[in-house]
């Protein structure tokens, strides 16, 4: 049989797979194993490395016969390695083999990934980042702190940005590797948000080591491999579209249903509103999706990212505001933490009560690029506005003030 | 098989290119200027060229009608060039209003002599009826017909003084009445009232024992009406999305521009931040708008009417919201009579109105989501305490 290239053998290839390896019944590894094996896994991938060098709109058809056959989704098992880490990988791996063996078990899961961007003293200025890598013999040495490392704990490989020359400009003195995660020199630590929950990591490294075959891109090209990572992150982050009505919307509309007697005419609008910002949200992301051409995550990813952080807070302050003293009630600030990809993820988890989404939502408008960030982004990439005037970007690294 | 939605075909790519040069080159900022002072308000040449040589005032209309036989997706790109460069002309009154109304209405003589003569701009049309509200099945005119003769005042009438027939929508008493009069018969009073945006007038329509040719009544007026709401609803929303995003490239260009404390004040997050939510805005309301004509053209997609609802409720506030903020980016000179700034803030507030304002809408999606929302509903979990 030759590969499948149209919609329709793209869906038939799919049942084939989920025909002999039954989501029900075969273990998550040998179902994603599977779809890898027949390029399913990123469709817009090259053969051999998960995929069948098709336009990357078609994976929804893959995605939409898995998950009707009950199946999980790569991206929900795997979200980093999965949505970041496997296009880093295959645009600037050089050695074939070696970025074979780490997208199989991102795929299936075995392995799961983490990003090493933010620093304590780098947030949105991440390119400021202080973490150091210098080299020795055939390795790297790494020292230096990351933050807000999700899924660090469970992690095998880290998407590791360092600074490997600090007496040039800050964009020119970063080089991007791909760190194993189990070593010594690395310490994982849980960092509490305000939920009580420990969703993120604190990383610290102490003499990690990187062998210079784990080195995407040129040593000091290190930004342009992160900005592939991180157009990847905003995609992700706010591409995620449903049915009309899921989503935090949904929540909103079945906490409405629920409580008639605290039902005003105000409060009516608002929800009115709310639901209205979020049909049109959907349908944006729907035609983004039929007008973005086969490529790389375009401007579209962060307008998305914005509208859906902003959107999220307001429709859960709508709850709150909804549910009265009720809203004021919290079951506990113990610390928890989850084991896998998905435990301690608070919008990952179908058992987190409203009042913990209402607090995690205030992170929405600080992870991936903040808010912030996003609007110079839209205006200066997007409409081509002047940047700020900056005091930053002709001087050595080492020379420029931080605190 | 249909194009799935939001597929843009080529030739509406060309549709847009072309008037857009056609409006470069005939309806510049001068000519608008001109027309608003001028007796009818519109250039009755430049709109008969519109229908002859571009086809773009009957795109959905059928071709046995004098129309392109496209779809109101179609006709919808055109609205939106012809919003962006502030086409003076009964764009609402004749090809969003009257025209729909007039495809839907049964086969008649003068039904059928008449639409070809709008398709073409060789005439014009006002629908006069209660404009300022969404269609809810009651004519909210104050007119009423005892058979063909017509008597009422309706006040807010756009597009009316310089039309050369009415369609007018009137009470009877087996529900609603459309009928053509002619503005210049016995008993026809049509007034151009001074209007807050001078490029598309208001007038008030007094009838007083008119004659009409009926065209349709009950319930064939009832479809009529919905149609020509509906169909109107989503080319206005398509209007505001060009004013909106003609008013930003405009408003980047100058914010590049313009230079204060030794920088461009784009540079300036404060300008540069008020301009991203300014193309957040024209983002949303442009998927609003086509889904909106897509939703009217296939029935099957969504409910037209709350797809319009969505539509309006959204590029009223975001059109208005960005020429607010554009006269504001612009500083001293988007105050002056000088600046265009001031024609685009006018017809957005006019655009906003009519139809029925954002609030209405808003109550049409709140009957329509909230209030038949089903009993097994999933409730989130609450914590408690």
């Amino acid at each position: 049989m030759s590969p499948p290239v149209t919609a329709d053998e793209v869906e038939e290839a799919t049942r084939e797979v989920v025909r002999r390896h039954d989501p029900r019944t075969v273990p998550r590894t040998e179902l994603f194993g599977a779809l890898y094996d027949a390029g399913l896994a990123w469709v817009h991938h090259p053969v051999g490395l998960g995929g069948l060098g098709l336009a990357r709109g078609l994976q929804a058809v893959v995605d939409a016969v898995v998950t009707d056959a009950g199946g999980d989704q790569m991206f929900a098992v795997n979200p980093i390695g999965y949505g970041m880490g496997a296009p880093t990988v295959v645009e600037y791996g050089s050695d074939r083999e070696l970025v074979a063996r780490w997208l199989r078990p991102i795929a299936t899961g075995e392995e799961i990934w983490c990003q090493l961007f933010s620093e304590p003293g780098a947030g949105s200025d991440v390119a400021g980042l202080a973490t150091s890598a210098v080299p020795d013999g055939e390795d790297w040495v790494v020292n230096g702190q990351k933050v807000w490392t999700t899924l660090a704990h469970v992690a095998r490989w880290g998407m590791l940005v360092a600074r490997t020359d600090p007496d040039v400009a800050k964009h020119r003195g970063l080089t991007y590797f791909v760190i194993d995660m189990d070593q010594p020199g690395v310490e994982v630590r849980p960092l509490r948000q305000m939920t009580g929950q420990a969703e993120f990591n604190e990383v610290y490294l102490h003499d990690a080591r990187v062998p210079d075959t784990y080195r995407l891109g040129d040593v000091g090209a290190g930004w342009r491999v992160a900005i592939t990572t991180l157009m990847n992150e905003r995609s992700a982050i706010g591409g995620v579209t449903g049915r009309r009505g899921s989503g935090p919307i949904g929540e909103a509309l079945g906490l409405w249903r629920a409580h008639p007697d605290r039902q005003t005419a105000v409060l009516r609008d608002r929800l009115a509103r709310l639901w209205t910002r979020a049909e049109t949200h959907r349908l944006t992301l729907a035609r983004a999706r039929r007008t973005a051409t086969a490529g790389q995550p375009g401007p579209e990813g962060s307008v998305s990212k914005l509208v859906g952080a902003e959107l999220n807070q307001d429709v859960y302050e709508f709850c709150m505001d909804l549910l009265g003293p009720d809203a004021l009630l919290y079951d506990g600030y113990d610390l928890r933490r989850g084991d896998d990809a998905t435990g301690g993820r608070v919008h990952a988890d179908p058992g987190s009560t409203l009042q913990q989404r209402f607090l995690r939502s205030r992170a929405n408008t600080i992870e991936g690029g903040t808010s912030e960030v996003m609007r110079n982004i839209l205006g200066e990439r997007v409409l081509g506005l002047p940047g700020e005037p900056r005091s930053d970007s002709d001087r050595p690294w080492k020379e420029v003030p931080r605190g | 098989m249909a194009d799935a939605e939001f597929t843009v075909t080529s030739e509406q790519q060309e549709l847009r290119t072309a008037l857009r040069r056609f409006c470069e080159r005939t309806h510049d900022e001068a000519t608008v200027r001109r027309l608003m002072d001028s007796d009818d308000g519109f250039d009755r040449a430049l709109w008969a060229r519109l229908g002859t040589e571009l086809g773009a005032l009957a795109l959905a209309v059928p071709e046995d009608l004098g129309g392109a036989g496209g779809t109101v997706v179609d006709q919808a790109v055109a609205a939106e060039e012809l919003g962006a460069a502030l086409v003076t002309g009964p764009l609402l009154g004749t090809v969003g209003l009257a025209v729909p109304a007039l495809v839907a209405a049964p086969a008649s003589g003068p039904r059928d002599a008449l639409l070809p003569e709008l398709a073409a701009g060789t005439r014009t049309a006002a629908l006069v009826a209660g404009l300022f509200a969404p269609y809810d099945g009651a004519t909210a005119a104050a007119v009423s017909a005892e058979g063909g003769v017509l008597s009422g005042v309706a006040g807010h009438v756009p597009d009316a003084a310089a039309a050369d027939v009415l369609l007018v929508v009137a009470d009877g008493p087996e529900g609603p009445v459309l009928a053509l009069v002619e503005p210049g018969s016995a008993g026809v009073t049509v007034v151009g009232r001074g209007s807050l945006d001078p490029t598309r007038r208001i007038a008030r329509v007094e009838l007083d024992g008119a004659a009409g040719t009926v065209l349709a009544t009950g319930d064939d007026a009832d479809r009529a009406l919905r149609r020509s709401f509906r169909t109107a609803g989503a080319l206005l929303a398509a209007e505001q999305v060009g004013i909106a995003a003609r008013l930003l490239e405009r408003t980047v260009a100058y914010a590049g521009q313009r230079w204060q404390f030794g920088r461009p004040i784009g540079s300036f997050q404060a300008v540069k931040h008020r301009l991203a939510d300014m193309l957040v805005g024209v983002e949303q309301a442009r998927t609003a708008a086509l889904h909106a004509a897509w939703a009217v053209s296939d029935p099957e997609l969504d409910d037209p009417d709350l797809a319009v609802a969505i539509a309006q409720a959204t590029c009223s506030e975001v059109a208005y919201r960005v020429a607010a903020d554009a006269v504001q980016l612009h500083g001293g000179i988007g105050f002056t009579w000088e600046h265009p700034a001031h024609l685009y803030y006018k017809r957005a507030v006019a655009d906003a109105a009519l139809l029925g304002s954002a609030e209405e809408y808003r109550e049409r999606i709140a009957a329509a989501v909230l209030d038949a929302l089903p009993a097994d509903l999933a409730v989130p979990r609450v914590a408690i305490g």
